[in-house]
């Protein structure tokens, strides 16, 4: 007898908590279960540092906050998106609140807010520098609340059951016993983040492989814009580990390496001794990113043994600054870089931190699959477009989390009694024999899953990078199926059943090279400059051709059908991307 | 350091379906500066042996996955450093007092049962209506509870403490100090729902004050202080019972 649920939520960082929690405040008589590969509260949301904006101070206005999101992402947004997600942004951080959540204060008790980059106002909420980490634990202890809520930690789901068009439920492993599971449900709420660890150097823990965009897209949703992977302009040498963007917002600067705030050379305004919003280190992360590989093209850059570095100075902010707003910081620089930001440079260099792309979901967080919805980093809405905003993602989870969870919610109460069909039942067995027969295969392999992993992340980093043309992308593409072969012959040695971590290697190595794949076709495909992708071959924004969303669907062979979606306008044509500049 | 030093990992192996007791296996890997005791570990895994199960995640010291005995200390392989343990050997073995599930993975469920049991979440007598705003929290308000927040549920204060070793129903040092976590919270109003479980035999009068816990806490939560400052708060409220034994507070 398979296990069976109203909803299932696979994947139980922020968004997927958000999730369950309202699916079982929208009708407490559905059956809710969270399926996550890790403890809930050791996914990946833990690690967000800067901060959640969210309108709040007299001095702003909703409309402020769409028009920084829309310009910032080059507008690429779907404006209709980005205007519900300003709305419901405040009263989700302030739900927050009252579940707990330590936002930093002012003095006189109200909820504080910091400057972020390419927010004209300030209204990111913080709780110092581990914004992430109390955003999650507030979630996952108050979801303890709701007794009801079924948890499969460490659980590992390697399919989705589909039928006739629509999601019934998934088949996974528990890594603990190695039992391979039925677990059907009338809707499944995929929220399990990004796909980072596609290439070689990010801010993304070890377990962001893209594990939810492959399953949907094999199933047969498409995945938009995925193309647009996000470069963090700072993150450490060789751990890739993030340094905030809320340094800079606290008044950091970045220097090369004659000690210049080379930001003034690239349209971003003048250097000014305090921090000044959509300005200078204020500017949008892609604009960032690409400014530090001009300084490496003109040899303004450090040389170190894991690549070359611009710095971040924090010295002028003073100890007590840097111990009240920043103490992460400082911690991960003593820990891993062995300095002390209070007296020395941080070393930084850009780095792969978020997908812009994802699941094609509408404004509810429903995909292109009925009865399968998204949300989160897994998702794109899109609220993002071609760049993100530093801060909106933690937001996004909350708004588009509890959406999708009362649209779940609302499809599984009206399918309800319409059980699982023999077709479901059958596929399900096809899984679990696909798992068997995959287990002997590898068993027999040869190849090390980790050369192909790493043969991967070079693959995308030197051909789908933050500059990239056809040359390097159709390079890519060749490589990748290359890859995908020597992955048939990937050698599992493994073969106990008992927290198989070879195993799950694999079948995450298969995730990543279905997404990383689909991110070079999307690239390929996109023949302008945009936000975060851009091709040298194509240096301008082409809004004739351009302004609409791709969308890949799989095709058998494993190479992706490419085909175009219009952006959604409202109010706000498309126009220059100004900083720095009235 | 020359570019060709290594150092051994002597790591516990468990397997449950080819071994009746744990056994040790060596593993010779590059001795880095940057390297931590997970470094060497995905060394392994990628390199050497694909069969050693271990859990990492964020490798940054905040999702607590990778908790492990490290020369017979409780530590997070991520922010322990190879060359502190140089020239070696360095014995890694799983978390102590937790039941093995395979190699260096421990099995956690008795804390998430012991977690939900201390109610972590607001608890209020009625909910604030969201257009009511946020509750207004001073910085010192703040103070009272942050400390406890930090915990990040690693599981290195069970594997430290001597008394869940020989008491496993002790409710043990990070569920003791996130119910303060809360308690403290100047939003909250769910002491008397969390006081059955910390003031019972296993709560915090079963703790002898070794302190161990928050020697061992990579975060400086000081889940010892917490349980302290609730024994004070407990005795406190038995001798008002005491007193007062029609409930006057």
């Amino acid at each position: 007898m398979p296990a069976s649920h109203d909803v299932v939520v696979i994947g139980g960082g922020g968004a997927g908590l958000r999730a369950a929690i309202a699916i079982a405040e929208t009708d407490p008589r559905l059956n809710v279960a969270i399926i996550s590969k890790v403890y809930p509260m050791r996914s990946h949301t833990v690690s967000a540092e800067g901060g959640a904006a969210a309108v709040a101070g007299a001095d702003d206005s909703l409309d402020e906050h769409t028009y920084d999101t829309v310009s910032g992402g080059d507008w690429l947004c779907d404006q209709d998106a980005v205007e519900a997600f300003v709305q419901e942004a405040p009263r989700e951080l302030l739900r927050l609140e009252h579940w707990g959540c330590p936002w930093s204060r002012q003095a006189d008790g109200r909820i504080a807010v910091r400057a972020f980059g390419g927010m004209k106002k300030m209204r990111t909420w913080f709780a110092a520098d581990k914004t992430g980490f109390h955003l999650l634990h507030t979630l996952f202890q108050t979801a303890l609340s709701y007794r009801d809520i079924v948890r499969y930690d460490e659980w590992f789901v390697s399919t989705l059951l589909v039928d006739d068009g629509k999601v019934r439920g998934v088949v996974a492993i528990e890594l603990a016993s190695g039992r391979v599971e039925t677990i059907t449900a009338n809707a499944v709420v995929m929220s399990t983040g990004g796909c980072g660890r596609v290439y070689p150097f990010t801010t993304n823990a070890s377990i962001k492989t893209g594990d939810g965009m492959a399953l949907a897209y094999r199933a047969g949703a498409p995945l938009k814009d995925m193309e647009f992977v996000q470069y963090h302009p700072t993150g450490l040498p060789f751990t890739g580990i993030l340094i905030t963007e809320a340094a800079r917002a606290e008044g950091g600067r970045l220097l090369n390496k004659d000690g210049y705030r080379y930001l003034q050379d690239y349209d971003l305004g003048k250097p000014e001794p305090v921090p000044v919003a959509r300005s200078m280190e204020l500017g949008p992360r892609d604009r960032l990113s690409q400014a530090f590989v001009h300084e490496l093209d003109k040899g303004r850059t450090t040389p170190t043994p894991h690549g070359p570095v611009v710095h971040l100075d924090l010295r002028h902010l003073g100890a007590e600054l840097i111990d009240s707003k920043l103490p992460f910081v400082r911690e991960l620089c003593l820990k891993y870089q062995n300095l002390d930001p209070v007296t020395e440079l941080i070393p930084v260099r850009p780095v792969v931190h978020y997908m812009m792309g994802g699941i094609h979901t509408d404004i509810h967080g429903a995909t292109g699959l009925d009865g399968l919805y998204a949300a989160g980093e897994v998702a794109c809405v899109s609220i993002n477009g071609a760049n993100r905003l530093g801060s909106n993602s933690l937001p996004e989870l909350l708004v588009f989390g509890a959406r999708a969870g009362r649209a779940a919610a609302e499809y599984a109460a009206a399918t309800a009694g319409t059980g699982p069909g023999a077709a479901v039942v059958a596929q399900a067995r096809d899984e679990q024999r696909r798992l068997e027969r995959l287990v002997a295969h590898h068993a027999e392999g040869r190849e090390r899953i980790a050369d192909i992993r790493t043969a991967m992340q070079d693959t995308m980093e030197s051909g789908a990078g933050i500059y990239r043309d056809r040359e390097s992308l159709a390079k890519a593409a060749e490589t990748l199926l290359h890859l995908r072969e020597r992955y048939g012959r990937a050698a599992v040695g493994d073969h106990s059943r008992t927290f198989n971590t070879d195993l799950i290697a694999l079948l995450e190595l298969g995730c990543m090279l279905d997404v990383s794949t689909s991110i070079v076709h999307s690239a390929l495909s996109r023949g302008e400059s945009r936000g975060a992708h851009q091709r040298t071959d194509f240096p301008a924004r082409d809004d004739e051709r351009y302004l609409a969303h791709s969308l890949i669907h799989h095709e058998p062979d494993g190479t992706g059908r490419v085909e175009y979606l219009p952006v959604t306008i409202t109010r706000w044509a498309p126009g220059e991307r100004v900083y720095g500049r009235q | 350091m020359p570019e060709n030093d290594r150092i051994t990992l002597r790591v516990a192996r468990y397997r449950p379906e080819q071994e009746m007791e744990p056994t040790w296996q060596s593993y010779e890997v590059p001795l880095r500066k940057e390297w931590t005791v997970l470094d060497g570990l995905n060394h392994v895994k990628d390199h050497l042996d694909g069969t050693l199960s271990y859990r990492w995640s964020c490798r940054m010291g905040i999702c607590g996955s990778c908790g492990m005995t490290v020369n017979g200390e409780p530590q997070l392989t991520c922010s322990a450093f190879l060359t502190d343990f140089a020239p070696g050997p360095v014995r890694v073995e799983p978390l102590a007092n937790f039941p093995v599930v395979r190699d260096l993975v421990v099995e956690i469920d008795d804390f998430m049962n012991k977690l939900t049991e201390v109610k972590p979440w607001i608890i209020r007598a009625e909910d604030k209506p969201l257009d009511e705003g946020e509750f207004p929290q001073t910085p010192e308000e703040m103070d009272a509870y942050k400390q406890y927040s930090m915990c990040i549920n690693c599981m290195l204060c069970y594997a430290a403490c001597p008394v869940y070793a020989l008491d496993p129903d002790f409710v043990g040092p990070a569920a003791i100090a996130l119910a303060q976590r809360y308690n403290l919270d100047s939003r909250d109003e769910g002491s008397a729902d969390r006081r059955d479980v910390l003031s019972s035999a296993a709560g915090v009068w079963a703790c002898t004050l070794v302190g161990e816990c928050t020697t061992a806490c990579p975060k400086g939560v000081d889940p010892a202080g917490a349980i302290q400052r609730y024994k004070l708060t407990a005795a406190t409220r038995s001798l008002k019972d005491l007193l007062w034994p029609w409930g006057q507070r």
